[in-house]
């Protein structure tokens, strides 16, 4: 068995508010393998976008244990974090956050300078990843010069460029029409196909549908862990194929 | 993230926002174009007094005596009174100069008035600098005679009223004839034109050219002064090391001659170009040291404005510092990137202000008759000092930046 990309134990995080202390996360216990997808679900303030934070290394837990493809980082400081969120994850947003005076190309090439990787490779890689995302011919263009989901594809592109272990992505298609919705999901799927190991926190069933896992966290804790129906349908085709 | 990529992100950022960049840096701007026109003036100054007005006024490794200094700006009326009481120079004391001098040296009187020159056409010439002086004044100023010859020994023994006219005035007078052998009357008194001086330019806007020199015992010589003194004595030592001991005989020389008892102070002036020099030094030790000082308070006052505007930019730009945080970059990434956008800032109102500096004193050097000289000097001071200021206007916006929580950076609006 390999290294899981994500295996958290007694993941716990408070919040003071004034004199109150809000507990955000209550002890989650997960582990993911290696090209799972898998979607985060809940209601707001189930703790979903801590947990969210703690994975993608942006935040730092108040207790527990994370490992990150084998790193423990759940005691990293601020630099040693941005190192790993640097190498280990690429994060796909639900607002793009992508620079607005910066071209695509430019955006895509962000991970890789922070990277210290030298100019001539770093606009090879993120070439090839804008190829990929099929954006070769929108390059140059800045973010305003694009489309949404064009926008959500510079997105991808500059969170694969680091050929990252995990794929984080925050409801991804929040920003985007049903159509470019698909089309954005397909590529997730594609990508999970390449053998992409991909994390999706969403609040909506049918992207939700696009996992195989579905996670459900409920007031800090994990309520419910189950296979998609669509990764059950995929199981039993396997079995039906087997048996 | 290497240097170039963080100033070339600046200049991006600067050119995105012109206008907010240019007040920015406003302050530095000023300051230094001040900084820069001043000292190309003062520098101006320096060479203008090291190249021509001490040489002019003074000559080079000469000893003027007089009775009271060429320069002395000093504005306490009882200095002036004591300097009217002292005693006139008279040839006798240059005769004495001349005969008791320990070092081989030239020797000159010199007395000076104004006055109006007649042609024998009758064209007159007002307000010419005439002088009356020794044969020994042409060698001793380095003054060249274009045409025609200076005055001889014999000449200046016997005060033969003969005159030799500085180039303006001899063209005034005589246009394009040859004035040499022709007669020019000063105060009704007929003089006979021996020389034409070659131009010698002007200083501080008066012209060196408008003058007539004559033997300091002809005619000219009771014109300008009475009878037996002159306005000061003119001593060059033949070898230029022996300019001390000159000073020192000339001063010995004339304490005996005035009976001065050891206490009581010379009452006669002794000075040399390097007084000249020196009092000027001190002019311009005073303008470098105290100019740069006020300009460094505009420095500061520029400084802030740009931290102020950083502050704001880095708060401005929370989200964009979330996403570069978010995608690796460390807190001195994100230091060096707000560092360096002060640095550049900075540095480019410094270029600007120099570059107005520098239209400046030319602008100056055009409508005054102020020299300029631009200081290359100078020039590298200011871009430091801009730099510096923008790295230190840096150093908290660049800090807040650095520290801001990538969760929080990226929930801003």
């Amino acid at each position: 068995m390999s290294t899981p990309v994500i295996r958290t134990e007694n993941l716990r995080k408070d919040y003071q508010l004034g004199s109150e202390t809000v507990h955000a996360l209550r002890g989650v216990d997960i582990v993911i393998e290696r090209n799972e997808y898998v979607a985060i679900m809940g209601p707001s303030g189930s703790g979903k976008s801590t947990f969210m934070n703690l994975i993608g290394c942006l935040d730092t837990p108040t207790s527990g244990e994370y490992w990150l493809d084998g790193t423990p980082v759940a005691g990293l400081d601020d630099d040693e974090l941005a190192r790993i969120r640097n190498q280990y994850i690429g994060f796909v947003f639900q607002t793009f956050n992508l620079l607005p005076r910066a071209s695509a190309l430019h955006n895509v090439e962000l991970p890789l300078i922070y990277a210290g990787v030298g100019k001539a490779e770093r606009r090879e890689r993120a070439v090839e990843v804008l190829q990929k995302v099929g954006l070769g011919d929108r390059m140059e263009h800045k973010p305003s010069e694009l489309s949404g989901g064009q926008r959500q594809r510079v997105a991808v592109a500059r969170a694969l460029v680091n050929r990252p272990s995990l794929l984080l992505a925050d409801e991804p298609t929040g920003n985007l029409d049903s159509k470019t919705s698909t089309e954005i999901m397909a590529l997730f799927d594609e990508l999970h196909t390449g053998g992409q190991t991909i994390l999706l926190v969403t609040h909506e069933h049918d992207i939700a549908e696009h996992a195989h896992r579905t996670v459900t966290l409920r007031d800090g804790v994990i309520s419910s862990d189950e296979p998609t129906s669509r990764a059950l349908a995929m199981a039993g085709a396997g079995s039906a194929r087997v048996g | 993230m290497n240097l170039l990529e963080g100033v070339k992100l600046a200049l991006g950022q600067i050119r995105a926002q012109k206008l907010k960049s240019f007040f920015a840096v406003l302050g530095v701007i000023i300051g230094v174009m001040f900084l820069i026109t001043v000292v190309s003036v003062v520098e101006g100054m320096n060479r203008y007094m090291e190249e021509d007005f001490a040489g002019t006024i003074y000559g080079l490794n000469t000893i003027t005596l007089a009775r009271d200094p060429e320069i002395d700006f000093s504005s306490d009326p009882d200095v002036w009174r004591s300097y009217w009481r002292r005693p006139r120079i008279r040839f006798q004391d240059a005769d004495a100069v001349r005969r008791a001098l320990t070092v081989p040296a030239l020797v000159a009187v010199e007395s000076f008035s104004g006055g109006n020159l007649v042609s024998e056409h009758g064209v007159e010439v007002q307000n010419v600098w005439l002088t009356a002086a020794s044969a020994d004044l042409f060698r001793i100023r380095d003054m060249d005679i274009e045409r025609g010859r200076g005055f001889t020994a014999p000449e200046d023994r016997a005060g033969v009223p003969v005159v030799i006219l500085g180039a303006e005035t001899a063209e005034m007078l005589f246009g394009r004839l040859d004035p040499i052998g022709r007669t020019v009357k000063v105060r009704g008194i007929p003089f006979r034109v021996i020389g034409v001086m070659k131009k010698q330019g002007s200083l501080f806007g008066m012209s060196m050219d408008n003058r007539a020199f004559a033997p300091a015992r002809s005619p000219m010589g009771r014109m300008v002064n009475p009878q037996g003194i002159v306005d000061r004595v003119l001593i060059k030592p033949l070898n230029g090391a022996d300019l001390d001991q000159a000073k020192m005989d000339v001063e010995a020389i004339m304490r005996v001659r005035h009976k001065l008892r050891p206490t009581e102070p010379n009452d006669f002036s002794i000075e040399t170009a390097d007084e000249a020099m020196s009092f000027w030094e001190n002019i311009r030790r005073i303008l470098m040291v105290a100019f740069p000082g006020l300009v460094s308070i505009a420095l500061v006052v520029g400084g802030i404005v740009i931290m102020n505007i950083m502050l704001v930019s880095v708060t401005e730009r929370t989200r964009e510092i979330g996403i570069r945080k978010a995608l690796g970059a460390k807190r001195r990434d994100i230091h060096i990137q707000v560092l360096v956008e002060s640095a550049t800032l900075s540095l480019l109102g410094a270029c600007i202000g120099i570059g107005i500096g520098i239209v400046l004193a030319q602008v100056v050097q055009a409508i005054s008759p102020l020299p300029a000289a631009i200081a290359p000097l100078w020039m590298g001071i200011s871009v430091l000092m801009g730099m510096s200021v923008g790295v230190i206007a840096g150093i908290y916006p660049a800090a807040r930046a650095a520290r801001m929580d990538p969760v929080v950076a990226l929930r801003a609006e």
